[in-house]
């Protein structure tokens, strides 16, 4: 298990240094133009261009440019500074990731208490009218972009709402946990179920699928004769293994969101990771671009390393390699 | 292998006359031909291919259409397509969906719109599935380092912070047509070549491979003739599910200000114009945003309709209980 995870982390750390160096040679190499023009953004200044020069080290190659970026973020942490408000970026990341993790984690809780019983019910009585709604929610929820669904909820729940007199969703923003709770609730609702009932239209799928594979297994009949109730066949020996691909699918999903729900987050105005990132892009700022990217790749990269780990333990017949 | 041996059944019985009293011919039906006769009587996955067949015609003869209708996408009807106050006007006998914030007719932007969310969504399906069905076979074939080596390379690939990426990439080479189709090509091709590996690892042990391989025939030889017509079913199912997530991909990008340039009409973009008056004029959300989700729907399920029909053992699954 140890050189296991020795392993994956190892691998984690290439995939990460490859990650780096593209978005490195996306932003360093491969754009055109005038680098320190590029980075200076829209009111630049003579000195601020010979500051970004010197700081990127932008006369000398690109391969030595590139070391100099690696061993300052490693020995010292640092991603550089906003070219929009010359804050470092380390801070406005640190700042911004509490909404995006109270929205990620929230949704995550929402998702998996959909998903799973759907997937549940419809795996246990496969064709039945039940199993059919089911189906009709996962491909409903399959397809509506998450944008939309943002878009519908804000129209039905904040503005028709608030046009009948019910002011009680926020249109917008975020409120952090520790200064108001009921405010933090209040804001992320609309975020969290859009969010959760896009993603538990493929928990459900999952969920359902493997279940119903796993209740055809040899194990599962042997169970049946033994007499146990179908309660306890179901639960105890079939959702064990059948949860394995959901944890796994949980993990990459999870991962993926704390790095920056971009399109939640840009819907119901979240000050968040992603919308950061897409407001970065806008405004070229490329430091914060550069630091979320990575930040975010760091979420997955970690996340594939849990996700690996808890199958391992989940399913006995995964061999450690 | 089964269906093609009974194919040749009923040809040595219908072509040797042997038969005394020959009740039926017995048709020799190819794999394909079964498939598309159990779809025939799947009625939803008929009705999507319908809605899609017809969607294509749409984008085929948008300008005609536009034409018939008296409107160009592009054209601003300042008295007529805008309310006294400056809001857009609603669906009547003029506009049958409404106008939008400049007073353009929305049906006809739809319609442009539908040429945009096609042409990416196959395009880039294609890219993709070109990409990692070469990859994918390659790897599961060969094995060994080759093997190791491409898995790997997938892996950093599905560890890309996708959408964060994508728009960095957008970011330095400006919003176009072709970069979108790249962009998602380029971030879902590893999916398929995922799947289409795994399949290749079972296949490459069957008897006819090994048969193949002991007339002589070369590793290219086996791969196109042998392996590659056997992954015909999942990846039509597969490719089918994927045109759907590369439509919502693009339509993401385009909401993000990130996709096909505006006056060019987008699904995405039109909706992304709707957020600043939806609340006044949520026609001009709806319409776009049901184009999107009929045409995801319509895939997803004929998707899940033609996995049913070309994959019969997963009803063999359900049919256990």
């Amino acid at each position: 298990m140890g050189r296991f995870i020795v392993r994956r982390a190892l691998f984690g750390l290439v995939v990460l240094t490859i990650i780096s160096f593209a978005v490195f040679w996306l932003f360093f190499v491969f754009a055109p133009g005038d680098k320190a023009g590029n980075f200076c953004g829209k009111n630049c200044t003579p000195e601020r261009l010979a500051q970004i020069r010197a700081l990127y080290h932008l006369d000398e190659p690109w391969y030595s440019q590139y070391w100099l970026y690696v061993k300052r973020l490693v020995l010292h942490g640092d991603l550089g500074y906003s070219f929009t408000n010359q804050t470092p970026v380390r801070s406005i990341i640190f700042d911004r990731a509490p909404a995006t993790a109270s929205l990620a984690l929230g949704a995550a809780v929402i998702w998996l208490s959909l998903g799973i019983p759907i997937g549940i019910l419809a795996a246990t009585k496969p064709r039945s009218l039940r199993d059919r709604a089911a189906t009709i929610f996962a491909l409903g929820g399959l397809s509506i972009p998450t944008f939309v669904l943002g878009l519908v909820m804000l129209y039905l729940f904040f503005y028709q709402l608030t046009i009948h007199g019910v002011a009680f969703f926020p249109g917008n923003g975020y409120a952090p946990l520790t200064e108001n709770p009921w405010e933090w609730v209040k804001h992320l609702i609309l975020p969290w179920f859009t969010l959760a009932i896009v993603s538990a239209a493929s928990y459900s799928r999952i969920t359902r699928g493997s279940l119903l594979e796993v209740l055809g297994e040899d194990y599962i009949r042997t169970a049946r004769a033994k007499g146990l109730s179908e309660r306890r066949v179901i639960y105890r020996h079939g959702l064990r293994s059948a949860l394995t691909p959901v944890v796994t699918l949980l993990g990459i999903d999870v991962g993926t969101l704390l790095g920056g729900a971009i399109v939640t987050e840009q819907v119901f105005g979240l000050q968040g990771i992603g919308q950061t990132a897409v407001q970065a892009v806008i405004n070229g700022d490329l430091p914060i671009i550069f630091g979320t990217v990575l930040f975010a790749a760091v979420f997955i990269v970690v996340a594939n390393i849990l996700v690996d780990i808890a199958y391992a333990m989940l399913d006995a017949r995964v061999r450690l390699a | 292998m089964t269906l093609i041996a009974a194919d040749e059944v009923a040809e040595q019985k219908g072509g040797g006359g042997k038969d005394p009293q020959p009740t039926k011919a017995i048709e020799g039906r190819a794999p394909l031909q079964l498939a598309w006769a159990r779809l025939r009587k799947d009625k939803v996955s008929l009705a999507c291919l319908g809605v899609i067949v017809l969607l294509v015609l749409v984008a085929i003869f948008a300008n005609q259409l536009t034409d018939l209708i008296g409107h160009p996408p592009n054209e601003q009807y300042r008295d007529e397509g805008l309310q006294p106050n400056g809001l857009p006007v609603a669906p009547s006998s003029f506009f049958w969906l409404g106008g939008d914030e400049v007073g353009r007719d929305v049906l006809s932007r739809i319609i442009h719109g539908a040429r945009v969310s096609l042409l990416v969504g196959v395009v880039a399906t294609a890219f993709a599935v070109l990409i990692g069905v070469t990859i994918g076979t390659m790897a599961g074939y060969f094995g060994g380092v080759i093997d190791t080596f491409l898995s790997r390379t997938m892996d950093v690939f599905l560890s890309f912070p996708f959408l964060l990426f994508a728009i960095s990439l957008v970011a330095v080479k400006g919003a176009s047509l072709r970069i979108s189709i790249f962009v998602i090509a380029f971030f879902i091709w590893a999916n398929v070549g995922r799947i289409v590996r795994g399949q290749v690892l079972s296949i490459r042990e069957k008897e006819y491979v090994e048969a193949a391989r002991s007339l002589g025939a070369s590793d290219l030889r086996i791969m196109v003739v042998d392996v590659i017509p056997n992954l015909v079913a999942p990846v039509i199912v597969y490719s089918t599910l994927l045109i759907p997530t590369a439509i919502v991909f693009e339509a993401t990008l385009s909401f993000l200000g990130l996709g096909v340039p505006i006056p060019t009409p987008t699904w995405g973009n039109m909706i992304a114009t709707s957020q600043s008056t939806y609340l006044q004029a949520p026609w001009y959300l709806l319409f776009p945003s049901l184009a999107l989700f009929i045409t995801t729907l319509a895939f997803n399920l004929l998707g899940d309709g033609l996995r049913d029909a070309l994959d019969p053992r997963a009803a063999r699954v359900l049919a256990r209980k």
